[in-house]
């Protein structure tokens, strides 16, 4: 049995990893466009608002009716439950760049592609792993969640099962790995962010 | 009129490396003074009409000259550097550097910020190198890396190189500053409060480090300071600007003592005291400040 919990775990952790990194990527990546640009981010920033106060849940229906396969549903709740924080504050941390660091970058000409590497991402650096923290943890609320109403297989489902089966003590086990579990995502993405940014001297 | 015959080979060589690199100084007239501010003014529109900053400022600069400008916060002083350095365009008006118009900010005009503005992520060594490598592309590394350090070891700092700027003192931080602007060899260096948040004795210090590398290079400096004694002390002249809005240049004076300053014959002197005196009657009692911050 503690090997299924085990393999129950694995499988939620395979989807929180696709779609966490999916909206990682696309958090990172919009948030920095919308962060540079004003006009884009006066023109998307209210929809983003409204956009992330829906729950992940809401979203699942849609994602089923969309993708009829469990498998990319699930990953497609991950994906819109994480990519708010992250590109909102992408977005934020791309325009708090302090102006000091703007005007370094203009006396000197630097161009462009340098100006992002060498100032921009460093700078917003502590805001995008803050986005990312709040995402890990959205993302594991929403995957336990999805999966009991999914069903098949994956921790949220594995609770579920229990319940119905009466497998009282299956079930308190199962919290408390999701617990675990949820606690080392956490403090995985935490001390990447240290690493990364600590490395950078912020 | 002044011909610029004076030069030397080398700063020629990096003059005109600095125009291949630098179009947005486009020559179009013919060489004067060093740096001229001509007829600046600064308008900020608001909701309640236009407001005016400077109004009217002119001021020519000579090559190799250190020139203070002091006033009272809100005198517009930190607008007429940031005007200078290319950050904000003046409403009316021009600055040449050379003959060249000044448009946008360039490594020609290099400022030592107030805060120091070192980037906290890299190393000392490499917010040094970071201005040279962008400002000089063509630099083989070598050289590149000779000039970093030789600038580093001017201010005293080769130990501190792997260091990140968290990781040093205020007067420290300030001379990486200072390294930096000087390794692109600007043609004015312009200060901005540069010794403001410094100790007593780090300012002192700093403030003979900076004359001696001014000596050797024959930069042409612009500072704004507070400090009435340390305006004295560093410059060749002085200008006071009355209170703003709407502030002008009420008055330049010229600082007579020769070069090397030594601080202890310049308080000695009588006209330390009539200088001083002139410059404080200036800033306290014909434009003291009354209401403004």
């Amino acid at each position: 049995m503690n090997k299924g919990l085990a393999l129950q775990i694995w499988e939620s952790l395979r989807r929180v990893a696709i779609g966490y990194t999916l909206a990682a990527v696309v958090g990172i990546g919009g948030g920095i466009a919308i962060g540079t640009n004003k006009l884009l981010f006066r023109a998307c920033d209210p929809f983003f608002q409204i956009l992330r106060t829906i729950p992940p849940l809401a979203w699942l229906p849609i994602a089923l009716a969309a993708f009829r396969q469990v498998e990319p549903s699930s990953i497609f709740v991950i994906f819109v439950t994480a990519v708010w924080p992250v590109l909102i504050n992408t977005a934020v941390g791309v325009q708090e760049v302090p102006q000091d660091y703007r005007n370094v970058a203009r006396v000197l000409q630097l161009p462009r592609l340098q100006y992002f590497w060498t100032i921009l991402l460093p700078s917003a650096a502590p805001y995008i792993f803050t986005g990312m923290r709040i995402a890990v943890g959205l993302s594991w609320l929403a995957i336990v969640a999805a999966e009991m109403l999914t069903g098949g297989v994956g921790i949220g489902f594995f609770i579920w099962d229990s319940y119905n089966s009466s497998r009282m003590s299956d079930l308190i086990v199962a919290l408390i790995y999701v617990g675990v579990v949820g606690f080392v995502l956490d403090k995985a993405i935490y001390y990447l962010g240290k690493a990364v940014v600590q490395s950078d001297g912020t | 009129m002044e011909l610029d015959v004076g030069f030397d080979g080398k700063r020629e060589n990096a003059m005109a490396m600095l125009n291949s690199m630098d179009p947005t100084l486009v020559p179009t007239a013919p060489p004067a003074d060093f740096l001229t501010l001509t007829g600046l003014t600064k308008v900020y529109p608001t909701p309640r009409g236009p407001f005016t900053v400077l109004d009217g400022i002119d001021l020519t600069v000579a090559e190799g000259e250190f020139i203070s400008i002091i006033g009272h916060s809100g005198c517009g002083k930190s607008t007429l550097l940031n005007m200078v350095a290319g950050f904000t365009k003046p409403t009316t008006g021009e600055i040449r550097v050379q003959s060249r118009l000044v448009t946008k900010p360039g490594p020609d005009r290099m400022v030592v910020f107030q805060n120091y503005s070192l980037l906290p992520w890299l190393t000392v060594y490499d917010n040094i190198d970071l201005a040279v490598k962008t400002v000089y592309r063509d630099l083989r590394k070598p050289d590149r890396q000779a000039l970093v350090e030789e600038h580093l070891e001017m201010v005293g700092l080769s130990e501190a190189a792997r260091k990140k700027p968290r990781q040093i003192s205020g007067g420290m931080r300030q001379r990486v500053a200072i390294a930096r602007a000087l390794a692109i060899r600007p043609q004015v260096l312009i200060l901005d409060e540069p010794f403001g948040a410094l100790d007593p004795i780090t300012r002192e210090e700093l403030q003979d480090k900076l004359l001696e590398i001014w000596r050797e290079h024959r930069l042409t400096v612009l500072a704004i300071t507070h400090e009435i004694d340390e305006a004295i002390y560093l410059s060749d002249r002085i200008v006071m600007m009355t209170n703003g809005p709407a502030a002008k240049i009420g008055e330049i004076v010229s600082v007579p003592f020769p070069r090397p300053r030594n601080r202890q014959a310049i308080a000695e002197d009588p006209d330390y005291y009539t200088l001083r005196n002139h410059l404080l009657d200036f800033l306290f009692h014909r434009f003291a400040l009354h209401d403004e911050d």
